[in-house]
């Protein structure tokens, strides 16, 4: 089953006769994820690759009864794409959109969680249900359909874990990138939440980096919430304080979100943590019982 | 991106807040120029972009010209922390009654600005807030309500006493607004100083930026002190690739943070000591991988390069013929090794294999190769 998104999922690509958003149509397209139209402002009544171009979500979603949409236009219209989404009747919105402002995300979320809808991103790479539905940049090929629900933080270090659990035959329900900024739409938490209630999910694998609390409220989480087994994975150990590794929330500051905290935590919480990512099938073989 | 505090000073000033009188100098003459500008006693402090300037020397007082002129000409020669100081700031002295602090910024958990404020301020703060957090006030603004006064002045009733509570509350009002105007991550005053008997006054000031913001503000952008990167962090922003530089000896180009900071702490879990830090992103051109390669060779203390591609939006071919055009224009003083995996693997490994290399398409084999070869060059 998965979460969130199969195969009857109905995507419309915000953003889609743009350079990434045509690309990654159509890959979402081969993938066999049923895209149903795009949106681009000013641009109605054009097609990209058969797909009909709307000139707003709330017309798109009217005529083609999109339940999901996928953000990719640049940065400086991301708010407004967002907005537009929440307003237009999408009950889930993926934004993969990089290089949004934390403040303007701050209202956004405010604004997008008041009408009751999920939001995963912005900066990241999206979510797959394993022959399914890929909503997102991943490469599909990598993935196999299994009991395994992966959350991360991480966009290429994802498919390096995925693509270690698909060697090691453990296939996977659904793949969330949650991203790399330090205000995103869903967290670990909300996540586990629908994870623990899918009965396709077997077990989690949590894929963390340094900076921010997140990953040791997850650990919390856990403790008290979560029965079915997790793993986890931090990167960042090596990661000097005060300095900004690549990603906008992936900074150790104050002494605080460091590698070593957020492997305690998640030690204390009975959550196996392996020191790399080609060690997270055995542990999660070793937590099934298999 | 961080400021110095005289720009800080500044822009709030600019926002209301008031400040003691002071100016940059950039020479012992000018510093003395400006102490008998705005009158004697002087504080001199170190333009710097690092913590600890007064421990290192860097904040010197001075009651005449001549000690203006001195003291400003040592703090110009202080190395802090590797950073050579090239500015001064000349403020008036002011009499400290009390020192509070009061400063906004994010938090990522709650989702909303959040106002921090103290009535123990000083440079003392950090440790006080790990020792007695009840000290340390904090309260929430909605992003989409804006502020609500009634509250905020609740919480500064708590640390202002009457006399202050006014000019307490329209400051942080001020704080707020520059937050958002400006997208800032931080807007900080300590010590918020009392003089006197009923003002306050930003005695020091510190405002960092969110990097994400900075395309919508060219007036801030034009702040930038090159001081906060190396030239090859500079340099490696402009081709649109993320660097860190860092003390071990083993190169890495990765496309992605997270598996760069993975390919890192892997290298040091074999018993290696990465150089830096690099991403070349997505979508990444062959241009890219060359100009990673020239930064990377200028690290003396280089034993060995690991390039570690995922291939996802990043094509494996496009990181091949980068590889191939980088071995035609530099020299590669130090061994290569390379992982190749995902999107058009196939045709990378083909350009490669044609030129006489191979590719591992394990991470971990590849790590311990690129550790092995730099053992053996030593």
């Amino acid at each position: 089953m998965g979460i969130l998104i199969d195969e009857s999922t109905k995507v419309l690509v915000q953003g889609i006769t743009g350079r990434d958003g045509s690309f990654h149509t159509a890959s979402m397209l081969e993938y066999g994820t049923k895209v149903v139209g795009g949106v681009t402002p000013g641009k109605g009544g054009q097609e990209v690759h058969g797909l009909p171009v709307f000139d707003s979500v709330a017309e798109g979603v009217e005529k083609t009864g999109a339940d999901c949409s996928v953000i990719f236009v640049p940065a400086r219209f991301a708010t407004a794409a967002l907005r537009e989404a929440a307003d237009g009747g999408i009950g889930l919105v993926i934004c993969i959109t990089e290089g949004i402002p934390v403040l303007e995300m701050l209202g956004n979320y405010h604004y997008i969680r008041k009408k009751g809808i999920r939001l995963i991103g912005p900066n990241c790479p999206g979510l797959i249900s394993p022959g399914k539905s890929k909503v997102g940049i991943m490469p599909g090929y990598i993935h196999k359909p299994g009991g395994i629900g992966v959350i991360s933080r991480s966009g290429t270090l994802t498919y390096e874990v995925v693509y270690n659990l698909t060697m090691k035959d453990l296939g996977q329900s659904t793949c969330i990138g949650i991203g790399g900024d330090p205000v995103i739409g869903s967290g670990y938490i909300d996540l586990l939440e629908i994870f623990e209630k899918d009965p396709d999910t077997s077990g989690v694998v949590i894929i963390g980096e340094i900076g921010g609390e997140d990953e040791e409220q997850a650990a919390e989480y856990i403790k008290s919430s979560i029965s079915k087994p997790v793993v986890a994975f931090i990167s960042g150990r090596t990661a000097p304080p005060g300095k900004r590794m690549g990603h906008a929330g992936a900074i150790i500051s104050g002494g605080r979100g460091t590698a070593e905290a957020k492997v305690k935590a998640f030690e204390q919480a009975g959550v196996p943590v392996a020191d790399r990512p080609d060690k997270i099938p055995e542990l999660m073989k070793e937590k099934l019982g298999s | 991106m961080k400021i110095h505090e005289y720009q800080a000073r500044e822009l709030l000033e600019a926002y209301g807040v008031p400040v003691p009188p002071g100016k940059v100098a950039r020479s012992a003459e000018e510093a003395a120029s400006i102490a008998k500008e705005i009158g004697l006693p002087v504080v001199i402090k170190a333009q710097v972009l690092v913590g600890g300037r007064g421990k290192a020397g860097g904040v010197k007082p001075a009651h005449s010209l001549e000690e203006a002129r001195e003291v400003a000409g040592k703090i110009l020669k202080l190395t802090i922390k590797d950073i050579p100081v090239e500015a001064v700031l000349v403020a008036k002295a002011v009499d400290i009654r009390k020192e509070y602090y009061l400063s906004v910024t994010v938090d990522r958990s709650n989702k909303k600005a959040v106002c921090i404020v103290s009535a123990s301020g000083g440079v003392d703060i950090e440790e006080l807030a790990v020792k007695e957090p009840e000290k340390i006030l904090k309260c929430y603004i909605d992003p989409l309500q804006g502020p609500d006064e009634k509250a905020l002045r609740k919480t500064l009733s708590s640390a202002f006493p009457k006399g202050l509570l006014d000019q307490a509350v329209e400051a942080l009002l001020n704080l707020y607004r520059l937050l958002v105007d400006k997208d800032c991550s931080l807007v900080e005053i300590n010590p918020y100083a009392q003089i006197g008997e009923s003002s306050l006054i930003a005695a020091d000031a510190k405002i960092n930026f969110d990097d994400n913001g900075l395309p919508k503000h060219a007036e801030v952008e034009a702040l930038r002190t090159a001081e906060e990167y190396s030239r090859e962090e500079i340099e490696a922003k402009e081709a649109g690739l993320s660097f860190v530089s860092l003390e071990g000896d083993i190169g890495c180009i990765v496309n992605g943070a997270g598996l760069a900071m993975a390919t890192m702490d892997l290298i040091k879990l074999f018993g290696g000591q990465p150089a830096n830090f690099l991403d070349v992103g997505g979508s990444s051109s062959p241009q890219k991988v060359l100009t990673a390669l020239q930064i990377l060779t200028r690290n003396r203390n280089l034993k060995a390069i690991l390039i570690n591609i995922f291939g996802g939006i990043t094509r494996c071919d496009d990181i091949a013929k980068g590889i191939l055009i980088a071995r035609d224009q530099i020299d590669l003083p130090v061994p290569l090794v390379i992982r190749l995996i995902g999107t058009n693997e196939k045709e990378g490994r083909a350009l490669l294999e044609q030129a006489g290399l191979e590719a591992a398409s394990e991470m971990t084999e590849a790590v311990k190769k690129v550790l092995e070869q730099a053992k053996a060059g030593v």
